[in-house]
């Protein structure tokens, strides 16, 4: 029934319309496209062993970051709680819970033993006075706690919306410092909340747009390290990398991963042209995909790996076509006002993402696969390159500053167009791409 | 390096708009062949016809696009004219042109673009006689900005194509 509800929910912000039923036990009200957030209460989890203290409060707010992050969810504050959860198997008193409007409760038991940590937690539908889902126990080591926390918030989001989540996940990004004229670029790697950063490349030449493989274990990106921009593969794991296209006289980018993760697709330019070309990740000769005297660039595959959209000047100016993953004629399905660029076929293959440039404003944007249903979700003065959620229900994308002190930031916005939020980066950040769930 | 680069831009324009015939080295009448060869210049300074530096101010090392565009504009052309003049004299340099573009685009987008407009400065160059082994064309579309406002004075400096002098080491 709850998940039912959830997904109904779901359904009608998709649409934003209005109406959702009073029944049920988890009730969230929407009111002119405005989601009332559920309120929910995650007191901090119990400590079950010595030295579990500090990890079982990291732990509880960790996960209230996660669901709080959504603004799907508000978390009632410890401070207004009545009831304490001292002992993780004894009933709960909903009576307790009620009383301050907490729909959901989450509570959770730690315990530490040398390095291994194992996590317990319960989400109870406080209204219908039942257990939502049963318990679940997650083993791991300490230094792993983050990974352990997001992992919860998504067994926690999934049962209460009845979607994937996508708390458990990377973003790999370039990283970028000093001034417009003189930018430094090196890729970057961090949890999707924007934790534990790592470089994976230095900043001698220019990186540019990372993108997964379907599995989360190699990145490929573009790299000025040959003096000229040609598509690299890297490992995640050991930081090797490899060029993958290096023929002499023309340039790469644009690359990305077949969902299949055994061949990639990506521009290449040669006398002064660019087409869009598919060749094995483990090497050997492009074939080419189109072949027009337009710009053809940014492809992205389908999630069944049977289509590819990318964008084209081809009609005048860039706009967005789908062609078969073979080549073949493409369709254009982009017929709106203004400019169309850097398309992203969503994970659940129903919605495509873009780049959009009118009247002098960047929006990101989303349209159905075949280019109906067009809605904005961002303005501003340069928003480009989305990325979605593995879950796809958010998005992520660069967002520039205008001026000579300008600079590049992450930013993510639910599907919907709310929850506009920047992500947490130390310095300039630009070119996201958002991991499978881990 | 904005005025520097009008001055070298002025300079271009001066030279050419100085002698019909595009006389390559012609930018004081006064001067003669014979003074030349006598080195009235320190060598590798700007006024030496065949110093990098003299290519870049007094030739012109770039030529500009209009918004959205790779097609040579007249001055573009001119500015050209003189560069393949001035490759043909000094055949010990090869050059690299990069094409570049203002921050208004998509990234992609504008990696073509440059791509694009360093290829029409190459095609041009090999109209005029120089050897295509010599021309390496590169893209670095918004990623190499020279001016830093968000506006249009700015912009139209960063859509540009520049020929960088590279001394030819094969032979």
């Amino acid at each position: 029934m709850m998940r039912l509800l959830a997904s109904l929910l779901m359904g009608v912000m998709v649409l934003g319309s209005m109406a959702m039923a009073q029944s049920g036990p988890l009730r969230i009200e929407i009111t002119d496209g405005v989601v009332e957030p559920l309120p929910y209460a995650v007191p901090e989890f119990v400590a079950e062993s010595s030295g579990a203290n500090q990890l079982a409060a990291d732990l509880s707010r960790v996960i209230a970051e996660d669901l709080s992050g959504t603004g799907l969810f508000r978390e009632i504050p410890e401070k207004a709680h009545i009831s304490q959860i001292t002992n993780f198997s004894s009933p709960v008193q909903f009576a307790d819970w009620k009383a301050i409007n907490a729909q959901a409760l989450i509570t959770g038991a730690v315990s530490v033993s040398g390095n291994n940590l194992e996590v317990k937690f319960r989400v109870y539908d406080v209204f219908a006075g039942q257990e939502l889902g049963n318990g679940l126990r997650f083993k791991g080591t300490t230094d792993g706690w983050r990974r352990m926390a997001h992992k919860v918030a998504d067994a926690v989001y999934s049962r209460i919306t009845g979607e994937g989540g996508y708390f458990d996940s990377r973003v790999v990004f370039v990283s970028e410092t000093g001034p417009k004229n003189d930018r430094r670029k090196r890729l970057a790697i961090m949890d999707y909340d924007g934790a534990g950063l790592q470089y994976l490349t230095d900043s001698n030449a220019i990186v540019l747009a990372p993108r997964f493989s379907p599995t989360g274990d190699k990145v490929l990106y573009t790299s000025y390290e040959t003096g000229f921009p040609r598509v690299f593969v890297l490992d995640v794991g050991n930081v090797q990398r490899k060029v993958l296209q290096d023929q002499e006289g023309t340039m790469s980018f644009a690359p990305r991963f077949a969902p299949d993760g055994k061949s990639v697709v990506m521009s290449i330019t040669q006398n002064g042209n660019t087409d869009i070309f598919s060749m094995p990740i483990n090497g050997g000769n492009p074939r080419r995909l189109t072949s027009s005297p337009a710009i053809d660039t940014a492809p992205s595959f389908s999630p069944d790996g049977k289509q590819i959209v990318f964008e084209s000047d081809r009609s005048g100016n860039q706009q967005l076509y789908v062609m078969s993953a073979n080549g073949g004629e493409p369709k254009r399905i982009s017929f709106g006002q203004g400019r169309y660029g850097t398309p992203v076929w969503s994970p659940r293959g129903d919605l495509i993402a873009f780049t959009k440039q009118n009247k002098g404003r960047f929006h990101i944007g989303v349209m159905r696969a075949d280019g109906s249903e067009e809605r904005l979700l961002t303005a501003s003065f340069l928003d480009e390159g989305p990325t979605w959620a593995p879950n796809g229900r958010v998005i992520m994308f660069t967002r520039e500053t205008q001026g000579a002190d300008g600079s590049a930031a992450l930013y993510s916005v639910d599907v919907s167009g709310r929850n506009l939020k920047k992500v947490r980066v130390q310095g300039g950040a630009s070119d996201p791409a958002w991991s499978p769930l881990q | 390096m904005s005025s520097f680069t009008k001055v070298a831009l002025l300079l271009a324009g001066l030279a050419l708009a100085g002698c019909d015939n595009s006389g390559v080295f012609g930018l004081d009448d006064t001067l003669g062949n014979d003074a030349a060869t006598e080195a009235n210049y320190e060598q590798g300074s700007v006024d030496d016809p065949t110093s990098v530096a003299h290519f870049q101010q007094v030739v012109g090392d770039r030529v500009l696009f209009t918004v959205d565009q790779s097609d040579l504009t007249e001055d573009g052309k001119l500015v050209l004219l003189s560069q393949a003049n001035w490759l043909l004299e000094n055949s010990a340099y090869n050059a690299v042109i990069e094409g570049h573009a203002d921050e208004q685009g998509t990234r992609e987008y504008n990696l073509a673009l440059g791509a694009r407009r360093a290829s029409a400065v190459k095609e041009f160059l090999v109209s005029r006689g120089i050897a295509g082994t010599r021309l390496r064309t590169v893209s670095y579309g918004k990623e190499r900005p020279i001016e830093v406002c968000s506006a249009e004075a700015c912009y139209a400096q960063n859509r540009r194509a520049v020929t960088i002098l590279q001394a030819d080491l094969s032979g």
